[in-house]
């Protein structure tokens, strides 16, 4: 979804960058299983946020988000001027 | 024993069982339709079958093969929960309950009145809702809302309306009138989208756009384009409101490209002109007719679309549109065919 809206990336090329930047395959991309693994592992956020205090949800998983993907996210920048630490 | 017949449903909802024969013949004249209508080629023999066999598929809920998910974006979807099921929650909370619960992709925070000129006196305000749902979520976050031109009429809007001046043969004030409102228009959306973007939101959805005919969706090109040179990390979204833009006008052009009776595979050469990152296509569901031919010619209209679409295409796939039926709760049966269709014959980068 992030590429489409930044690099305007069809879905097959979007799945592609995403799948490669998180070194996994299209199939385990599209899985719930393999992806909630990865996502726990690489701090993305998940739908599940339990134990909470380990858990990277909204802004924290954004500024890793952007990071990974290579891609500036708005309210990561925001956050970042209002912080004061951009 | 009578011939074997298939749980289908007509445009409204309504339950028919039909043979094959029937199915294929309502195929036919569905998407003959889209080629006369659209002037664009008819699906394939191997697509045809393919579609057949989604219809007639047996259960009540298809998908498509693994690693073939798309993604999803939103009308007002923030705000279903409240008015439409009347759940008295939070905007920013229920962009949780979308990311956590129903799984999606991306959601748009909207206000009731779902439409720009009545966001504009309240954006600053919406923004604040759209600011606690950007700390909290991880998915992309829209602001969206309907540019809606008809708003901007007397006695509520500052000019007069065309709808009465056309009648009475005043062409020439109807068509200034028009010419007038887009101004405002452009002005309104451009002011809500500084609003969302000084708080971060990842996108503005132009929804429903050319519902009030050709100025309307010439709105939402100019104001896209306005959007992307002052604010380039804020992106974009249009979304039709029906398969052709009404000549309400009839002389408004963009990129020298006249808009009335534009259909989807030309509406979206202009949204990636404007600077679009997802455009939104519809086809209208037609009630009087079957599923098999409502979704023979959707497919017919959205393929055409994504071949030449260089931006995503999210097929608006709800009540009355694109083969779903026209009905306040939607079989599942039916909504989960169209969207296999949609993906596997329409080639859609999301719904």
């Amino acid at each position: 979804m992030r590429m489409q809206l930044s690099r305007k990336m069809k879905i097959n090329e979007a799945k592609e960058y995403v799948a490669g930047k998180l070194g996994v395959t299209l199939e385990e991309l599209c899985d719930v299983v393999t992806m909630s693994e990865v996502r726990e592992e690489k701090g993305l956020g998940l739908a599940h946020v339990e134990p909470n205090a380990e858990a990277n949800i909204g802004m924290e998983a954004k500024f890793r988000i952007a990071e990974l993907l290579d891609i500036k996210i708005n309210s990561v920048e925001r956050f970042k001027e209002r912080a004061g630490i951009k | 024993m009578g011939e074997k017949t298939y749980f289908t449903r007509m445009g409204d909802g309504s339950i028919v069982h039909m043979t094959e024969q029937e199915i294929r013949e309502d195929m036919k004249a569905g998407m003959a339709d889209a080629v006369m209508r659209g002037k664009i080629p008819a699906l394939t023999d191997e697509e045809f079958e393919h579609l057949y066999g989604i219809i007639t598929m047996p259960g009540i809920v298809v998908g498509v093969e693994p690693g073939m998910q798309i993604v999803t974006t939103s009308d007002s979807g923030s705000d279903k929960i409240n008015t439409k099921c009347g759940i008295p929650t939070d905007r920013a909370v229920n962009a949780m309950i979308h990311e956590r619960i129903l799984g999606c992709d991306s959601v748009d925070i909207g206000f009731s009145d779902y439409n720009y000129k009545t966001v504009k006196g309240v954006a600053k305000r919406e923004a604040t809702v759209l600011k606690h749902a950007l700390n909290r979520t991880t998915l992309p976050l829209f602001y969206g809302a309907m540019p809606n031109l008809g708003f901007y009429t007397k006695p509520d809007g500052p000019v007069e309306n065309w709808a009465v001046l056309l009648p009475e043969g005043k062409i020439n004030e109807a068509l200034a009138a028009q010419e007038e409102a887009v101004e405002h228009a452009v002005r309104d959306i451009v002011y809500v989208a500084e609003q969302m973007n000084d708080v971060g939101a990842d996108g503005i959805n132009l929804d429903t756009s050319g519902a009030a005919g050709d100025a309307d969706f010439l709105v939402s090109l100019l104001a896209t384009e306005r959007i992307r040179e002052r604010f380039p990390d804020l992106h974009v979204e249009i979304g039709m409101a029906g398969e052709f833009v009404l000549g309400m006008h009839g002389r408004l052009k963009y990129d020298d490209v006249r808009l009335a009776g534009l259909y989807p595979h030309k509406q979206v050469k202009l949204a990636e002109k404007a600077g679009a990152s997802i455009f939104g296509p519809v086809v209208n569901t037609n009630c009087n007719m079957t599923f098999p031919w409502n979704i023979a010619r959707v497919c017919t209209f959205i393929k055409a679309c994504t071949e030449v679409a260089e931006i995503p295409i999210h097929a608006n796939a709800g009540m009355g549109v694109c083969g779903v039926p026209m009905c306040e709760n939607l079989p599942v049966d039916i909504v989960t065919r169209v969207d296999k269709a949609l993906v596997e014959i329409g080639k859609i980068d999301g719904l």
